[in-house]
Protein backbone atom coordinates (compact mmCIF):
# COMPACT_ATOMS: atom_id res chain seq x y z
CA UNK A 1 0.00 0.00 0.00
CA UNK A 2 1.51 3.40 -1.16
CA UNK A 3 -0.07 6.53 -2.09
CA UNK A 4 1.21 9.39 -4.67
CA UNK A 5 0.91 13.33 -4.90
CA UNK A 6 2.10 16.20 -4.25
CA UNK A 7 2.95 17.71 -0.89
CA UNK A 8 4.85 20.51 0.63
CA UNK A 9 8.11 20.33 2.11
CA UNK A 10 7.81 21.63 5.80
CA UNK A 11 11.50 21.80 6.59
CA UNK A 12 14.78 21.43 5.27
CA UNK A 13 18.20 21.55 6.17
CA UNK A 14 22.11 21.11 4.23
CA UNK A 15 23.51 18.26 7.20
CA UNK A 16 26.68 18.45 5.31
CA UNK A 17 28.54 19.14 1.96
CA UNK A 18 26.21 18.21 -0.56
CA UNK A 19 23.81 16.34 1.91
CA UNK A 20 20.30 17.55 2.46
CA UNK A 21 17.47 17.22 4.95
CA UNK A 22 14.31 17.33 3.64
CA UNK A 23 11.38 17.00 5.97
CA UNK A 24 7.71 16.21 4.04
CA UNK A 25 4.59 16.55 5.21
CA UNK A 26 2.20 14.01 4.04
CA UNK A 27 0.03 12.38 6.54
CA UNK A 28 -1.59 9.39 4.36
CA UNK A 29 2.19 8.28 3.70
CA UNK A 30 3.11 9.00 6.66
CA UNK A 31 0.71 6.76 8.47
CA UNK A 32 1.22 3.65 6.59
CA UNK A 33 5.27 4.21 6.67
CA UNK A 34 7.67 1.62 8.05
CA UNK A 35 11.46 1.88 8.74
CA UNK A 36 13.83 0.95 5.87
CA UNK A 37 11.21 1.83 3.20
CA UNK A 38 11.50 4.26 0.73
CA UNK A 39 10.26 6.82 -1.13
CA UNK A 40 10.50 7.68 -4.91
CA UNK A 41 10.94 11.73 -5.50
CA UNK A 42 9.87 13.38 -8.62
CA UNK A 43 13.12 15.70 -9.82
CA UNK A 44 12.12 18.81 -11.86
CA UNK A 45 12.66 18.05 -15.67
CA UNK A 46 13.89 14.59 -15.00
CA UNK A 47 11.89 11.13 -16.05
CA UNK A 48 12.47 8.47 -13.96
CA UNK A 49 11.64 9.20 -9.99
CA UNK A 50 14.53 9.42 -7.76
CA UNK A 51 14.54 6.27 -4.70
CA UNK A 52 15.09 7.81 -1.58
CA UNK A 53 15.04 6.59 2.05
CA UNK A 54 13.38 7.08 4.62
CA UNK A 55 14.82 8.63 7.47
CA UNK A 56 12.48 9.51 9.63
CA UNK A 57 8.68 9.03 10.32
CA UNK A 58 6.36 10.91 12.41
CA UNK A 59 2.88 9.33 12.14
CA UNK A 60 1.46 12.48 14.72
CA UNK A 61 2.82 15.16 12.75
CA UNK A 62 2.34 13.04 9.42
CA UNK A 63 5.83 13.64 8.32
CA UNK A 64 8.47 11.74 6.65
CA UNK A 65 12.16 13.01 6.66
CA UNK A 66 14.57 11.92 3.66
CA UNK A 67 18.31 12.29 3.80
CA UNK A 68 19.76 12.34 0.26
CA UNK A 69 23.16 13.34 -0.98
CA UNK A 70 23.84 15.23 -4.23
CA UNK A 71 25.07 12.58 -6.41
CA UNK A 72 23.58 13.74 -9.81
CA UNK A 73 22.09 16.27 -11.94
CA UNK A 74 18.43 14.71 -10.81
CA UNK A 75 19.45 14.81 -7.10
CA UNK A 76 20.73 18.25 -7.25
CA UNK A 77 17.32 19.46 -8.88
CA UNK A 78 15.76 17.98 -5.47
CA UNK A 79 18.49 20.22 -3.62
CA UNK A 80 17.00 23.04 -4.73
CA UNK A 81 13.48 22.85 -3.33
CA UNK A 82 12.96 24.86 -0.81
CA UNK A 83 10.36 24.83 2.31
CA UNK A 84 6.87 25.98 0.76
CA UNK A 85 7.63 24.05 -2.68
CA UNK A 86 5.69 20.96 -3.17
CA UNK A 87 7.67 17.45 -3.92
CA UNK A 88 5.80 14.76 -5.97
CA UNK A 89 6.35 11.55 -3.73
CA UNK A 90 5.15 7.75 -3.94
CA UNK A 91 5.37 6.52 -0.70
CA UNK A 92 6.17 4.34 1.73
CA UNK A 93 7.78 1.76 -1.08
CA UNK A 94 9.58 -1.37 -0.50
CA UNK A 95 9.97 -3.93 2.41
CA UNK A 96 11.60 -2.38 5.76
CA UNK A 97 13.61 -3.76 8.32
CA UNK A 98 12.05 -6.52 10.81
CA UNK A 99 12.25 -5.45 14.32
CA UNK A 100 12.98 -7.89 16.71
CA UNK A 101 13.22 -8.26 20.53
CA UNK A 102 16.54 -7.11 21.76
CA UNK A 103 19.53 -5.67 21.28
CA UNK A 104 20.73 -4.28 17.81
CA UNK A 105 23.37 -2.72 15.79
CA UNK A 106 22.65 -0.56 13.48
CA UNK A 107 25.70 0.16 10.92
CA UNK A 108 25.43 3.25 7.88
CA UNK A 109 28.57 4.15 5.62
CA UNK A 110 27.85 7.78 4.64
CA UNK A 111 24.68 8.06 2.94
CA UNK A 112 23.41 4.76 4.15
CA UNK A 113 23.38 6.30 7.76
CA UNK A 114 19.94 8.06 7.18
CA UNK A 115 17.67 4.50 6.65
CA UNK A 116 19.27 3.85 10.21
CA UNK A 117 17.86 6.46 12.42
CA UNK A 118 14.02 4.78 12.24
CA UNK A 119 14.99 1.79 13.15
CA UNK A 120 17.08 2.76 15.22
CA UNK A 121 15.08 4.76 17.50
CA UNK A 122 12.78 2.29 17.48
CA UNK A 123 15.46 0.52 19.98
CA UNK A 124 16.33 3.24 21.95
CA UNK A 125 18.83 2.58 24.40
CA UNK A 126 18.78 -1.20 22.80
CA UNK A 127 20.44 0.14 19.71
CA UNK A 128 24.39 0.49 19.63
CA UNK A 129 24.32 2.64 15.77
CA UNK A 130 28.03 2.50 14.01
CA UNK A 131 28.88 5.12 11.59
CA UNK A 132 31.40 5.48 8.89
CA UNK A 133 32.08 8.55 6.93
CA UNK A 134 34.80 9.80 4.40
CA UNK A 135 35.84 12.60 7.14
CA UNK A 136 34.48 14.92 10.12
CA UNK A 137 32.60 17.31 7.12
CA UNK A 138 30.63 14.58 6.19
CA UNK A 139 29.30 13.43 9.23
CA UNK A 140 25.42 13.49 9.68
CA UNK A 141 22.42 12.77 12.11
CA UNK A 142 24.70 12.08 15.26
CA UNK A 143 22.84 14.48 17.16
CA UNK A 144 19.37 12.67 16.32
CA UNK A 145 20.71 9.24 17.18
CA UNK A 146 21.97 10.12 20.49
CA UNK A 147 18.68 12.08 21.06
CA UNK A 148 16.92 8.93 20.22
CA UNK A 149 18.70 7.27 23.06
CA UNK A 150 21.10 4.97 21.34
CA UNK A 151 24.66 4.17 21.74
CA UNK A 152 26.93 5.70 18.76
CA UNK A 153 30.40 5.07 17.72
CA UNK A 154 31.55 7.39 15.12
CA UNK A 155 34.62 6.23 12.51
CA UNK A 156 35.70 8.37 10.18
CA UNK A 157 38.24 7.28 7.09
CA UNK A 158 40.94 9.73 7.75
CA UNK A 159 40.37 9.82 11.74
CA UNK A 160 39.48 13.77 11.14
CA UNK A 161 36.36 12.43 13.77
CA UNK A 162 35.36 9.74 16.05
CA UNK A 163 37.81 6.55 15.71
CA UNK A 164 40.04 6.40 12.57
CA UNK A 165 38.78 3.20 10.99
CA UNK A 166 36.18 1.53 9.60
CA UNK A 167 32.65 0.65 10.93
CA UNK A 168 33.51 -3.50 10.32
CA UNK A 169 36.37 -2.93 12.60
CA UNK A 170 34.15 -1.34 15.23
CA UNK A 171 31.43 -4.06 14.37
CA UNK A 172 33.65 -6.63 15.17
CA UNK A 173 34.78 -5.42 18.72
CA UNK A 174 31.17 -4.61 19.87
CA UNK A 175 30.38 -8.32 18.53
CA UNK A 176 33.32 -9.87 20.72
CA UNK A 177 32.10 -7.74 23.99
CA UNK A 178 28.14 -7.42 23.65
CA UNK A 179 25.23 -10.03 23.08
CA UNK A 180 23.85 -9.19 19.82
CA UNK A 181 20.02 -10.05 18.30
CA UNK A 182 20.39 -8.54 15.08
CA UNK A 183 22.46 -6.21 12.53
CA UNK A 184 20.88 -3.80 10.47
CA UNK A 185 23.01 -2.58 7.63
CA UNK A 186 23.19 0.10 4.54
CA UNK A 187 25.65 1.50 2.75
CA UNK A 188 28.43 0.71 -0.25
CA UNK A 189 28.39 -2.62 -1.32
CA UNK A 190 32.08 -3.36 0.41
CA UNK A 191 30.51 -2.71 3.65
CA UNK A 192 27.76 -4.67 3.17
CA UNK A 193 29.76 -7.68 2.37
CA UNK A 194 31.82 -7.52 5.28
CA UNK A 195 29.18 -6.65 7.45
CA UNK A 196 27.26 -9.42 6.01
CA UNK A 197 30.85 -11.64 6.32
CA UNK A 198 31.00 -10.87 10.09
CA UNK A 199 27.35 -11.22 11.00
CA UNK A 200 27.81 -15.13 9.71
CA UNK A 201 30.91 -15.22 11.55
CA UNK A 202 29.53 -14.48 14.95
CA UNK A 203 25.97 -16.17 14.23
CA UNK A 204 23.66 -13.15 14.13
CA UNK A 205 20.73 -12.08 12.43
CA UNK A 206 21.60 -9.31 9.47
CA UNK A 207 19.63 -6.97 7.45
CA UNK A 208 21.05 -5.12 4.68
CA UNK A 209 19.23 -2.43 3.00
CA UNK A 210 20.44 -2.38 -0.74
CA UNK A 211 20.29 -0.49 -4.06
CA UNK A 212 20.08 -0.25 -7.17
CA UNK A 213 19.04 2.20 -10.47
CA UNK A 214 14.99 2.02 -10.39
CA UNK A 215 12.26 2.13 -12.85
CA UNK A 216 8.56 1.97 -11.58
CA UNK A 217 8.98 1.46 -7.65
CA UNK A 218 6.56 -0.63 -7.00
CA UNK A 219 7.46 -4.13 -8.53
CA UNK A 220 5.87 -3.76 -11.94
CA UNK A 221 8.93 -3.35 -14.51
CA UNK A 222 10.96 -5.55 -12.68
CA UNK A 223 14.36 -3.13 -13.37
CA UNK A 224 15.43 -3.43 -9.66
CA UNK A 225 17.19 -6.23 -10.22
CA UNK A 226 19.67 -7.60 -7.15
CA UNK A 227 21.10 -11.36 -7.20
CA UNK A 228 20.15 -13.31 -4.39
CA UNK A 229 20.34 -17.16 -3.70
CA UNK A 230 17.67 -19.80 -2.62
CA UNK A 231 18.22 -22.77 -1.97
CA UNK A 232 21.50 -23.11 -3.78
CA UNK A 233 20.09 -21.28 -7.12
CA UNK A 234 20.46 -17.75 -8.01
CA UNK A 235 17.46 -16.29 -8.35
CA UNK A 236 16.78 -12.03 -9.67
CA UNK A 237 14.65 -10.07 -6.99
CA UNK A 238 13.62 -6.79 -7.03
CA UNK A 239 15.29 -3.98 -4.71
CA UNK A 240 11.72 -2.07 -5.03
CA UNK A 241 9.28 -4.40 -3.78
CA UNK A 242 11.48 -8.19 -2.52
CA UNK A 243 13.43 -4.76 -0.80
CA UNK A 244 15.16 -2.62 0.21
CA UNK A 245 15.80 -4.78 3.42
CA UNK A 246 16.93 -7.97 2.64
CA UNK A 247 17.91 -11.15 4.87
CA UNK A 248 21.79 -10.35 4.08
CA UNK A 249 22.19 -14.37 3.98
CA UNK A 250 20.49 -14.22 0.84
CA UNK A 251 22.29 -11.34 -0.99
CA UNK A 252 24.85 -12.30 -3.66
CA UNK A 253 27.29 -8.92 -2.81
CA UNK A 254 29.53 -9.70 -5.90
CA UNK A 255 28.89 -8.73 -9.42
CA UNK B 1 -19.42 12.11 -22.24
CA UNK B 2 -17.87 10.67 -25.46
CA UNK B 3 -18.49 7.22 -26.09
CA UNK B 4 -14.60 5.93 -25.39
CA UNK B 5 -15.26 2.25 -26.60
CA UNK B 6 -13.64 0.95 -29.90
CA UNK B 7 -13.50 -2.54 -31.43
CA UNK B 8 -10.11 -4.01 -32.42
CA UNK B 9 -9.65 -7.24 -33.93
CA UNK B 10 -12.99 -7.77 -32.87
CA UNK B 11 -12.55 -7.50 -29.22
CA UNK B 12 -14.87 -4.87 -27.80
CA UNK B 13 -12.61 -2.25 -25.42
CA UNK B 14 -14.38 -0.21 -22.83
CA UNK B 15 -11.87 2.66 -23.93
CA UNK B 16 -8.31 2.62 -26.06
CA UNK B 17 -5.95 2.76 -22.97
CA UNK B 18 -3.71 -0.11 -22.08
CA UNK B 19 -1.25 -0.44 -19.72
CA UNK B 20 1.74 -2.02 -22.03
CA UNK B 21 3.80 -5.11 -21.57
CA UNK B 22 6.65 -4.80 -18.94
CA UNK B 23 5.96 -1.59 -17.55
CA UNK B 24 2.54 -2.92 -15.16
CA UNK B 25 3.15 -6.57 -14.54
CA UNK B 26 -0.13 -8.35 -14.01
CA UNK B 27 -1.56 -5.20 -12.45
CA UNK B 28 -1.08 -6.01 -9.12
CA UNK B 29 1.12 -3.66 -8.18
CA UNK B 30 -0.93 -0.18 -9.51
CA UNK B 31 -4.52 -1.76 -8.13
CA UNK B 32 -3.85 -0.10 -4.44
CA UNK B 33 -4.39 3.43 -6.64
CA UNK B 34 -6.88 2.34 -8.73
CA UNK B 35 -9.54 -0.11 -10.14
CA UNK B 36 -8.19 -2.13 -13.26
CA UNK B 37 -11.90 -1.90 -14.61
CA UNK B 38 -11.21 1.67 -15.34
CA UNK B 39 -8.72 0.42 -17.92
CA UNK B 40 -8.99 -0.45 -21.64
CA UNK B 41 -7.61 -3.84 -21.28
CA UNK B 42 -4.06 -4.69 -19.82
CA UNK B 43 -1.39 -6.32 -22.43
CA UNK B 44 0.48 -8.24 -19.00
CA UNK B 45 4.37 -8.74 -19.05
CA UNK B 46 5.86 -10.63 -21.46
CA UNK B 47 5.20 -14.27 -21.26
CA UNK B 48 7.79 -17.25 -22.66
CA UNK B 49 6.96 -21.08 -22.06
CA UNK B 50 9.63 -21.57 -19.52
CA UNK B 51 10.49 -19.20 -16.43
CA UNK B 52 12.97 -16.47 -17.75
CA UNK B 53 15.39 -15.21 -14.99
CA UNK B 54 16.34 -12.12 -16.86
CA UNK B 55 19.36 -10.11 -17.56
CA UNK B 56 22.23 -8.81 -14.75
CA UNK B 57 21.52 -5.50 -13.22
CA UNK B 58 21.73 -2.93 -13.60
CA UNK B 59 19.15 -3.12 -15.99
CA UNK B 60 17.91 0.77 -16.19
CA UNK B 61 19.20 3.77 -17.68
CA UNK B 62 17.55 7.09 -17.49
CA UNK B 63 17.57 9.21 -20.73
CA UNK B 64 16.68 12.62 -21.33
CA UNK B 65 13.13 12.35 -21.11
CA UNK B 66 13.00 8.67 -21.54
CA UNK B 67 14.79 5.84 -20.41
CA UNK B 68 16.78 2.38 -21.53
CA UNK B 69 15.42 -0.97 -20.20
CA UNK B 70 17.53 -4.30 -20.43
CA UNK B 71 14.85 -6.11 -18.19
CA UNK B 72 15.46 -9.62 -20.33
CA UNK B 73 11.88 -10.80 -20.42
CA UNK B 74 12.15 -11.83 -16.51
CA UNK B 75 8.66 -14.03 -16.23
CA UNK B 76 7.66 -17.07 -14.47
CA UNK B 77 6.70 -19.04 -17.31
CA UNK B 78 3.36 -19.57 -19.13
CA UNK B 79 2.14 -22.23 -16.64
CA UNK B 80 2.38 -20.19 -13.60
CA UNK B 81 1.07 -16.79 -16.04
CA UNK B 82 -2.07 -19.40 -16.25
CA UNK B 83 -2.10 -20.71 -13.00
CA UNK B 84 -1.64 -17.98 -10.99
CA UNK B 85 -1.70 -14.84 -12.72
CA UNK B 86 -4.64 -15.61 -15.21
CA UNK B 87 -7.49 -16.42 -12.31
CA UNK B 88 -6.88 -13.01 -10.45
CA UNK B 89 -6.81 -11.04 -13.77
CA UNK B 90 -10.03 -12.53 -14.87
CA UNK B 91 -11.86 -10.94 -12.06
CA UNK B 92 -10.62 -7.60 -12.53
CA UNK B 93 -13.42 -6.50 -15.58
CA UNK B 94 -10.70 -5.33 -18.25
CA UNK B 95 -9.49 -7.20 -21.71
CA UNK B 96 -6.49 -9.05 -21.25
CA UNK B 97 -3.88 -9.24 -23.56
CA UNK B 98 -1.45 -12.03 -23.16
CA UNK B 99 1.82 -10.62 -24.13
CA UNK B 100 4.07 -13.61 -25.63
CA UNK B 101 7.81 -14.48 -26.44
CA UNK B 102 9.44 -17.26 -27.79
CA UNK B 103 13.35 -18.14 -28.59
CA UNK B 104 11.68 -20.64 -31.43
CA UNK B 105 8.77 -20.11 -34.10
CA UNK B 106 7.94 -23.88 -32.12
CA UNK B 107 8.02 -22.35 -28.92
CA UNK B 108 5.67 -19.10 -30.22
CA UNK B 109 3.11 -21.51 -31.68
CA UNK B 110 3.29 -23.94 -28.27
CA UNK B 111 2.58 -20.77 -26.20
CA UNK B 112 -0.09 -19.62 -28.30
CA UNK B 113 -2.19 -23.05 -28.16
CA UNK B 114 -1.63 -22.98 -24.53
CA UNK B 115 -3.57 -19.89 -24.18
CA UNK B 116 -6.75 -21.77 -26.21
CA UNK B 117 -9.46 -22.00 -23.96
CA UNK B 118 -8.40 -19.41 -21.55
CA UNK B 119 -9.96 -16.43 -20.29
CA UNK B 120 -7.09 -14.38 -22.65
CA UNK B 121 -8.99 -12.12 -24.63
CA UNK B 122 -6.40 -11.48 -27.18
CA UNK B 123 -2.70 -12.62 -27.75
CA UNK B 124 0.23 -9.85 -28.54
CA UNK B 125 3.42 -11.82 -30.09
CA UNK B 126 6.26 -9.80 -28.91
CA UNK B 127 8.89 -10.37 -32.34
CA UNK B 128 10.70 -7.30 -31.32
CA UNK B 129 12.31 -7.64 -27.73
CA UNK B 130 15.88 -6.19 -28.32
CA UNK B 131 16.91 -7.59 -24.63
CA UNK B 132 16.90 -11.48 -25.26
CA UNK B 133 19.51 -13.14 -27.50
CA UNK B 134 17.41 -15.79 -29.21
CA UNK B 135 14.08 -15.13 -30.64
CA UNK B 136 13.07 -11.39 -30.06
CA UNK B 137 14.41 -8.68 -32.19
CA UNK B 138 15.52 -11.27 -34.75
CA UNK B 139 12.22 -12.47 -35.90
CA UNK B 140 10.77 -8.93 -35.87
CA UNK B 141 13.37 -7.52 -38.08
CA UNK B 142 13.67 -10.11 -41.25
CA UNK B 143 9.99 -10.31 -43.19
CA UNK B 144 10.22 -13.70 -44.19
CA UNK B 145 11.19 -15.08 -40.45
CA UNK B 146 7.88 -12.59 -39.65
CA UNK B 147 5.86 -13.95 -41.48
CA UNK B 148 6.41 -17.28 -40.58
CA UNK B 149 6.29 -16.70 -36.69
CA UNK B 150 3.17 -14.89 -37.34
CA UNK B 151 1.38 -17.71 -39.33
CA UNK B 152 2.73 -20.65 -36.95
CA UNK B 153 1.00 -18.53 -34.21
CA UNK B 154 -2.17 -17.81 -36.13
CA UNK B 155 -2.31 -21.63 -37.43
CA UNK B 156 -1.71 -22.40 -33.42
CA UNK B 157 -4.44 -20.00 -31.66
CA UNK B 158 -7.96 -19.40 -31.52
CA UNK B 159 -7.57 -16.02 -30.04
CA UNK B 160 -7.25 -12.52 -32.05
CA UNK B 161 -4.02 -12.35 -32.61
CA UNK B 162 -1.74 -8.76 -32.27
CA UNK B 163 1.65 -8.68 -33.21
CA UNK B 164 4.27 -6.25 -31.71
CA UNK B 165 6.80 -4.39 -34.09
CA UNK B 166 10.37 -3.39 -33.74
CA UNK B 167 11.26 -0.13 -34.71
CA UNK B 168 15.00 -1.54 -35.33
CA UNK B 169 14.68 -1.78 -39.02
CA UNK B 170 14.79 -0.24 -42.35
CA UNK B 171 11.30 -0.57 -43.39
CA UNK B 172 8.92 -1.31 -40.74
CA UNK B 173 5.59 -1.00 -43.40
CA UNK B 174 7.89 -4.18 -45.28
CA UNK B 175 7.26 -6.40 -41.75
CA UNK B 176 3.87 -5.00 -41.77
CA UNK B 177 2.76 -6.05 -44.28
CA UNK B 178 4.59 -9.55 -44.03
CA UNK B 179 2.88 -9.67 -40.86
CA UNK B 180 -0.45 -8.97 -42.25
CA UNK B 181 -0.32 -11.24 -45.05
CA UNK B 182 0.40 -14.17 -42.92
CA UNK B 183 -2.77 -13.84 -40.56
CA UNK B 184 -2.45 -11.03 -38.01
CA UNK B 185 -5.23 -9.32 -37.00
CA UNK B 186 -3.38 -6.20 -35.90
CA UNK B 187 -0.46 -4.51 -35.00
CA UNK B 188 0.99 -3.18 -31.95
CA UNK B 189 3.76 -0.71 -32.44
CA UNK B 190 6.39 0.03 -31.58
CA UNK B 191 8.61 -2.00 -29.31
CA UNK B 192 11.50 -0.01 -27.98
CA UNK B 193 14.47 1.46 -29.79
CA UNK B 194 18.32 0.36 -28.86
CA UNK B 195 19.90 2.41 -27.29
CA UNK B 196 22.98 2.90 -25.23
CA UNK B 197 24.23 5.25 -22.31
CA UNK B 198 28.19 5.40 -20.98
CA UNK B 199 29.28 6.09 -17.29
CA UNK B 200 31.75 8.10 -18.30
CA UNK B 201 34.16 7.76 -14.71
CA UNK B 202 34.07 4.07 -15.10
CA UNK B 203 33.86 3.78 -19.13
CA UNK B 204 31.58 1.05 -18.23
CA UNK B 205 28.05 1.24 -20.08
CA UNK B 206 25.37 1.94 -17.39
CA UNK B 207 23.31 -1.03 -18.51
CA UNK B 208 25.02 -4.36 -18.00
CA UNK B 209 23.16 -5.84 -21.04
CA UNK B 210 26.11 -3.06 -22.79
CA UNK B 211 22.72 -1.85 -24.65
CA UNK B 212 18.85 -2.00 -23.98
CA UNK B 213 15.56 -0.68 -25.24
CA UNK B 214 14.70 3.39 -25.34
CA UNK B 215 11.28 4.31 -24.41
CA UNK B 216 9.68 6.88 -22.78
CA UNK B 217 8.57 10.55 -24.32
CA UNK B 218 11.98 11.19 -26.18
CA UNK B 219 10.15 8.53 -28.89
CA UNK B 220 7.37 9.41 -29.12
CA UNK B 221 7.75 11.52 -32.52
CA UNK B 222 9.48 8.22 -33.63
CA UNK B 223 6.17 6.40 -32.96
CA UNK B 224 3.60 8.29 -34.46
CA UNK B 225 5.89 8.37 -37.53
CA UNK B 226 5.83 4.63 -37.91
CA UNK B 227 2.18 4.36 -37.08
CA UNK B 228 1.43 6.56 -39.93
CA UNK B 229 3.55 4.67 -41.96
CA UNK B 230 2.50 1.60 -40.90
CA UNK B 231 -1.20 2.58 -41.13
CA UNK B 232 -1.36 3.95 -44.90
CA UNK B 233 0.25 0.15 -45.88
CA UNK B 234 -2.12 -2.26 -44.04
CA UNK B 235 -5.32 -2.62 -43.72
CA UNK B 236 -5.58 -4.84 -40.26
CA UNK B 237 -6.36 -2.27 -37.03
CA UNK B 238 -2.97 -1.20 -34.78
CA UNK B 239 -2.25 -0.38 -31.48
CA UNK B 240 -0.16 2.40 -31.24
CA UNK B 241 2.47 3.20 -28.31
CA UNK B 242 6.04 4.82 -27.57
CA UNK B 243 6.38 7.73 -25.92
CA UNK B 244 2.21 8.48 -24.78
CA UNK B 245 2.34 10.55 -21.73
CA UNK B 246 -1.04 12.85 -21.78
CA UNK B 247 -4.46 12.65 -23.59
CA UNK B 248 -3.13 14.99 -26.20
CA UNK B 249 -0.41 12.41 -27.35
CA UNK B 250 -3.19 9.54 -27.01
CA UNK B 251 -5.28 11.47 -29.64
CA UNK B 252 -2.32 12.25 -31.85
CA UNK B 253 -1.41 8.40 -31.83
CA UNK B 254 -4.90 7.96 -33.01
CA UNK B 255 -4.99 10.28 -35.46
CA UNK B 256 -1.98 9.14 -36.96
CA UNK B 257 -3.84 5.60 -37.31
CA UNK B 258 -3.58 3.38 -33.75
CA UNK B 259 -7.50 2.37 -32.62
CA UNK B 260 -5.95 1.91 -28.90
CA UNK B 261 -2.87 3.01 -27.45
CA UNK B 262 -0.84 1.65 -25.08
CA UNK B 263 1.03 3.50 -22.46
CA UNK B 264 4.04 2.39 -20.55
CA UNK B 265 7.26 4.19 -19.51
CA UNK B 266 4.69 7.13 -18.49
CA UNK B 267 3.22 4.85 -15.73
CA UNK B 268 7.03 4.93 -14.25
CA UNK B 269 6.75 8.93 -13.47
CA UNK B 270 2.97 8.49 -13.01
CA UNK B 271 1.23 5.53 -11.67
CA UNK B 272 -1.89 7.66 -12.40
CA UNK B 273 -0.77 8.39 -16.11
CA UNK B 274 -3.45 5.46 -17.44
CA UNK B 275 -6.55 6.88 -15.88
CA UNK B 276 -5.56 10.17 -16.33
CA UNK B 277 -5.62 9.98 -20.35
CA UNK B 278 -8.32 7.86 -20.01
CA UNK B 279 -10.07 10.81 -18.59
CA UNK B 280 -8.31 13.16 -20.67
CA UNK B 281 -9.31 11.65 -23.42
CA UNK B 282 -12.97 12.14 -22.76
CA UNK B 283 -12.73 15.77 -21.90
CA UNK B 284 -11.03 16.55 -25.24
CA UNK B 285 -13.59 14.36 -27.23
CA UNK B 286 -16.47 16.54 -25.75
CA UNK B 287 -14.62 19.96 -25.75
CA UNK B 288 -14.22 19.43 -29.73
CA UNK B 289 -17.56 17.78 -30.04
CA UNK B 290 -16.34 13.77 -30.74
CA UNK B 291 -19.41 11.75 -30.15
CA UNK B 292 -17.15 8.36 -30.62
CA UNK B 293 -13.19 8.40 -30.02
CA UNK B 294 -13.05 5.88 -32.76
CA UNK B 295 -13.92 9.16 -35.04
CA UNK B 296 -10.76 10.49 -34.73
CA UNK B 297 -8.59 7.29 -36.00
CA UNK B 298 -6.04 7.52 -38.74
CA UNK B 299 -7.70 11.82 -39.35
CA UNK B 300 -4.62 13.20 -39.79
CA UNK B 301 -4.81 15.59 -42.74
CA UNK B 302 -1.28 14.95 -44.37
CA UNK B 303 0.05 17.62 -46.58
Amino acid sequence: MYKQGLYPIIRKTASAKGIFDLTVLCPEAAELAEAGQFAQLLAPGFFLRRPISICQIDKAAGTIRMVFEVRGKGTEELSHLNVGDNIDLIAPLGHGFTKVDGKAVCVGGGIGVPPMLGIASEYGSDAAVITGFRNAAAVILQEDLKAAGCETVLCTDDGSAGIHGFVTTALEQHLQSKKTDIIYACGPTPMLKAVAALAKQYGVRCEVSLEQRMACGVGACLGCACRTQQEGKEVYKHVCKDGPVFNAEEVIFDG
Amino acid sequence: MADLRVSFAGVEFKNPVIPASGTYGYGREYEALYPLSRLGGISVKGTTLHERTGNLPPRIAETPMGMLNSVGLQNGGAEKFIKYELPNLVTKDTRIIANIAGSTVEECAELAAMLNGTAVDMIELNISCPNVKQGGAAFGTDCTVAGAVTRAVRDASEKPLMVKLSPNVTSITEIAKSVEASGADALSLINTLLGMRIDIKTRRPVLHNNVGGLSGPAVFPVAVRMVWQVANAVKIPLCGMGGISTAEDAVEMMMAGASTVQVGAAIFRDPYAPVKIIDGLNEWCDKNGVKSVSEIVGTVKPW
